[in-house]
């Protein structure tokens, strides 16, 4: 019981907009296309409800070829960014439309509209039209028309980027539970990877019309397959420079050495791009192996809580993330300590080889 | 350049208002000074575009004066107010260059060319535009175009402030990271008076020296950064600033002791709570909430993972009460002890900060 890709690609007038992709998403699950604008999440999501036809390969929904059947035969739902509703319908007619299109009984579709309009927290609004409604109950009405109709498949297309900062926190934290006892398959589009992180579930990351990489969410972060995937998955970008291994040492340029352990002993010796996640790069030494690095100090930024430097450590400028109040000055020259058993080590041409 | 006062200022869209609830900003007396990087910070509709309007002068206010410097401005239009803006989207002019773009508020004010073309490339160096001067603004990104109507904003040199109407909205969140550091850069550069509206607590707290928190109406705090994280004056703060917000638990007070759910909680203040003071409430902030040996004893219900930090949801009483703890801290299955920094538990009443 999934929803399957299988070689799927669409090209647009010779431009390759989706290069071909096998992905199988299983019932019950929760899983994250991340990508930034353009990456191709849209048209992802579009193949996959069946709003648009591959250029090659086919789509399979439970065990069936439903390539190129039409989304209003197939068990759908969809949200989009915009705030989509019937303008002169209620809140409470928006939500049973498409009970009404599918003729369940009255009973049946007030039992149902009510528990997502509880679910949902719309309950006092249920005779208001949309024009009366914040734009995050304009989204919550919008969301409890998808999950009302109870589809196999829910898109979510960046439902919450248009919503203030604190209202997507609040519904970020309540969606997951909107489909916890649900069989359906959810897909969430997103360009922002902690959004990715707290819902956990399954991420894919995409990049240039490509999924790079697909599995249990905290696993893609944490041991991303290639250089792009770490990209799409971090925020801000991880960190990279080139450094050399020659015997049990590593230098980056002659910024810094440090002693080869934990098993990147191991490697060949030779020339290996080197990644690390800004809040692993700190103004005092943190975790289980913090080597020195001096730079200069670019631009420094304090979010209440933590810390932000981006220094220029003459091969690559950095970003160093830390808790706390760490006041730099713009150009002095900084020590950070990056702790080198968080790297990620990749090969010439981005492919992860450590851990 | 300016000082910005507000003086004893209400305003309503109501031509009769009768109470304070017709009043889209309630009474403000407010002094910003010359050359600060001020964040009016708040969720939709709690005044803040009402406020940029007022300042900008596209509202006159009903009640109350605006001053730049000693000059009282209350009554000017916005184009004899000397102001520069940058809205939400781009303004620009398709048909022109970069650099028409950018020398055109120059030669509006009859500028020599000489002196507005020079202007000119000094502020795309800045913002890294100095590449595609000649190009036209039609065929550019979003990003490009918005990086433009922020040169155009910045380009006067005798503007008495400079209204950012939140600039990043249509900027990818990777890019925003950059052009949120470029423009406190600028500003640290150009030491001109800055108001950055948002509804983004990051992009408040990283531009901004001092950030106004508005809700409703009302001025909650004014502060820097790190005030408004180390000690919110209401519960509102503690909930808008801070990801996840501040933990607001309900409590009592007897003998200068503070309680929750029975069990006794050291806080700074619960000594000068006074006799029959109403709506008592605990704060405290998940990043000072900790596991420990001994103290509360509460469920674990819900942990997820950020990436750098983990989010765990704790219950008791029927209040959920939320950890922030670093990557990598084991925590414990089911029930557990938690214990609160008693230097960062505050007492509230009625919302405001008991003092």
């Amino acid at each position: 019981m999934a929803l399957e890709l299988r070689s799927v690609s669409k090209r647009v007038g010779g431009v390759t907009h989706i290069h071909p992709t096998d992905l199988v998403l299983e019932r019950g699950s929760f899983n994250i296309l991340l990508g930034t604008t353009l990456a191709g999440k849209t048209t992802l999501m579009q193949l996959m409800a069946g709003l648009d036809r591959p250029s090659t390969g086919s789509v399979w929904f439970d065990g069936k070829d439903v390539t190129g059947v039409s989304v209003r035969q197939r068990n759908v739902s969809m949200v989009y960014q915009q705030f989509i509703n019937y303008p002169n319908f209620t809140v409470y007619e928006n939500i049973a439309s498409p009970l009404k299109v599918a003729g369940f009984d009255r009973g049946e579709i007030d039992r149902r509209v009510n528990s997502a309009a509880e679910l949902l927290k719309l309950k006092p609004m249920l005779q208001r039209r949309p024009s009366e409604l914040s734009g995050g109950q304009q989204q919550r009405t919008a969301m409890a028309r998808a999950i009302v109709k109870d589809a196999g498949l829910v898109l979510l297309d960046e439902p919450l980027a248009n919503l203030d900062f604190k209202l997507r926190e609040d519904l970020r934290d309540e969606l997951p539970r909107l489909f916890a006892d649900r069989d359906c398959i959810v897909v969430y589009a997103t360009t922002e990877p902690v959004e990715a992180l707290l819902f956990g579930g399954h991420t894919a990351t995409l990049s240039e019309g490509r999924v790079t990489q697909f599995g249990p969410t905290s696993e893609i972060y944490r041991r991303p397959q290639d250089l792009v995937s770490a990209r799409v998955f971090s925020e801000p970008l991880i960190n990279v420079a080139s450094v050399q291994k020659r015997g049990h040492e590593f230098a980056l340029g002659n910024r810094a050495r440090w002693n080869a352990v934990g098993g990147t002993e191991n490697l060949a010796d030779g020339d290996y791009i080197l990644g690390i996640r800004p809040h692993h790069v700190t103004p005092t030494p943190e975790g289980a192996e913090p080597v020195a690095i001096e730079g200069v100090v670019l631009i420094t930024e304090l979010a209440g809580s933590e810390s932000v430097a981006h220094v220029d450590i003459g091969e690559a400028t950095w970003v160093s993330q830390a808790h706390g109040i760490h006041p730099h000055e713009i150009g002095e020259t900084s020590r950070l300590y990056a702790d080198m058993s968080r790297a990620l080590i990749f090969d010439g041409d981005g492919g992860r080889i450590w851990p | 350049m300016a000082r910005i006062t507000l003086d004893g200022m209400r305003h309503s869209y109501s031509p009769t208002p009768s109470g304070d609830d017709d009043y889209a900003l309630k009474r403000l007396d407010l002094e910003w000074s010359d050359g600060g990087a001020y964040a009016l910070l708040g969720p939709s509709g709690c005044g803040k575009s009402t406020l940029l309007n007022v300042i900008s002068g596209l509202l006159r206010p009903s009640e109350g004066r605006i001053l730049f410097d000693d000059e009282d401005i209350t009554g000017l239009p916005p184009d004899r107010r000397n102001i520069a803006q940058v809205f939400q989207f781009p303004v620009i002019y398709d048909t022109m260059t970069v650099r028409e773009n950018l020398e055109f508020p120059l030669r509006n004010r009859g500028l020599p060319s000489n002196v507005a073309r020079q202007r000119a490339i000094e502020i795309a160096e800045l913002l890294e535009l100095s590449d595609i001067l000649d190009q036209r603004a039609a065929g550019l990104t979003a990003d490009g175009k918005q990086k433009i109507s922020l040169g155009r904003g910045l380009v006067r040199e005798d503007v008495a402030a400079i209204l950012f109407d939140e600039p990043l909205t249509v900027i990818d969140p990777h890019l925003k990271w950059q052009l949120r550091s470029k423009l406190k850069e600028l500003h640290q550069r150009v030491q001109r008076t800055m108001i950055y509206v948002t509804h983004d607590q990051t992009e408040a707290l990283t531009f901004a020296d001092r950030v106004v928190v508005m809700n409703d109406g009302n001025v909650v705090q004014i502060g820097t950064p790190s005030e408004l994280f180390e000690a919110p004056h209401h519960t509102f703060v503690g909930y808008f600033i801070g990801s996840p917000g501040m933990n607001v638990m309900p409590c009592d007070v007897r003998g200068g002791q503070a309680f929750f759910a029975g069990d006794p909680i050291e806080t700074t203040n619960a000594n000068l709570v006074k006799e029959g003071a109403t709506g008592l409430e605990l704060g405290i902030r998940p990043e000072f909430v900790s596991f420990a040996e001994k103290g509360l004893e509460v469920r674990v219900v819900r942990v997820r993972d950020a990436g750098r930090s983990q989010v765990i949801d704790t219950e008791r009483a029927g209040t959920i009460i939320r950890l922030l703890l670093l990557e990598g801290v084991e925590v414990p299955a089911e029930t557990a002890r938690i214990a609160f920094d008693s230097k960062r538990t505050r007492v509230y009443a009625d919302g405001w900060l008991v003092e």
